[in-house]
């Protein structure tokens, strides 16, 4: 029986659906990126296999320290940064729409690992959905 | 005939101000003439508003909310609203087009898993 469980598991952690989210949106001046994570909130308790990739103006979305007081809209990019717990094991960012926007890895919230366009083109190809936000 | 693919369609912009929702109608009944199937259609984002039986558009124009419902019921496609982006923009049964149901992204998670592709039509 318990042989039976543990194998059941095994199986079904090789069914794993891979998800990939591409945030390619400032935050804030559109609903794209916000409801984009709430997309993967919900679907972390499917326990597939969720990535998230940030291009153009979605790297953004990484900076941290942000303070939308002043202009009234909820501020939910620091939950980003606390996705790991959800099972969203990898952010990547686009080194090149960091650099075209004068951005760092300095400027950007913990967890995100900074990488070349070929690199994201690979997580891409890898994938068996895609969801731009 | 070649292989029969199972498609699940994501739509994220609302009606007439983006193309989105009219590419997806003219996928979506192009798959099934050729003999493909949707296992689901989902809107999310501003996709929502494709299904309020609100919309009174001019008579010369197309219908987006009700050539949707008479798609989906003529062919009994699972067309899925999710409840958090409707309830933001004030999508409810009571004015929610025939044919569709509210839902959760739990939804989107499983045509995701399993459909063949699912294709997203959005800005």
């Amino acid at each position: 029986m318990a042989d039976d469980e543990i194998r059941d598991e095994e199986e079904s952690s090789e069914e794993k659906t891979k998800f990939l989210f591409i945030f390619k949106r400032a935050p804030h001046g559109a609903i794209y990126p916000y409801e984009g994570l709430e997309v993967i909130l919900i679907m972390a308790a499917y326990e597939q296999e969720i990535t998230a990739a940030f291009v153009d103006d979605g790297v953004y979305c990484l900076k941290k320290g942000q303070d939308t007081t002043g202009i009234g809209i909820k501020e939910f990019a620091k939950t980003f940064k606390v996705l790991e717990p959800y099972g969203v094991e990898h952010l990547y960012a686009d080194r090149a729409s960091l650099e075209a926007r004068g951005l760092t890895e300095a400027d950007l919230i913990t967890g995100v690992e900074v990488v070349e366009a070929e690199e994201i083109a690979n997580v891409i190809s890898a994938q068996k959905v895609i969801l731009p936000f | 005939m070649g292989c029969r693919m199972k498609f699940a369609v994501l739509i994220l912009e609302g009606p007439y101000q983006h193309q989105a929702s009219d590419s997806a109608y003219h996928f979506t009944e192009a798959a099934l003439k050729k003999g493909h199937e949707i296992t689901g259609i989902f809107f999310y984002n501003d996709g929502v508003y494709n299904t309020t039986s609100l919309m009174t558009p001019p008579q010369d124009d197309r219908h987006i909310s009700k050539r949707w419902s008479e798609l989906v019921q003529k062919h009994k496609i699972d067309a899925i609203v999710c409840i958090a982006a409707a309830k933001r923009r004030g999508i409810t049964e009571s004015n929610l087009a025939p044919g569709s149901r509210i839902s959760g992204l739990g939804q989107l998670t499983e045509l995701g898993i399993n459909a063949d592709r699912l294709i997203t039509f959005g800005d």
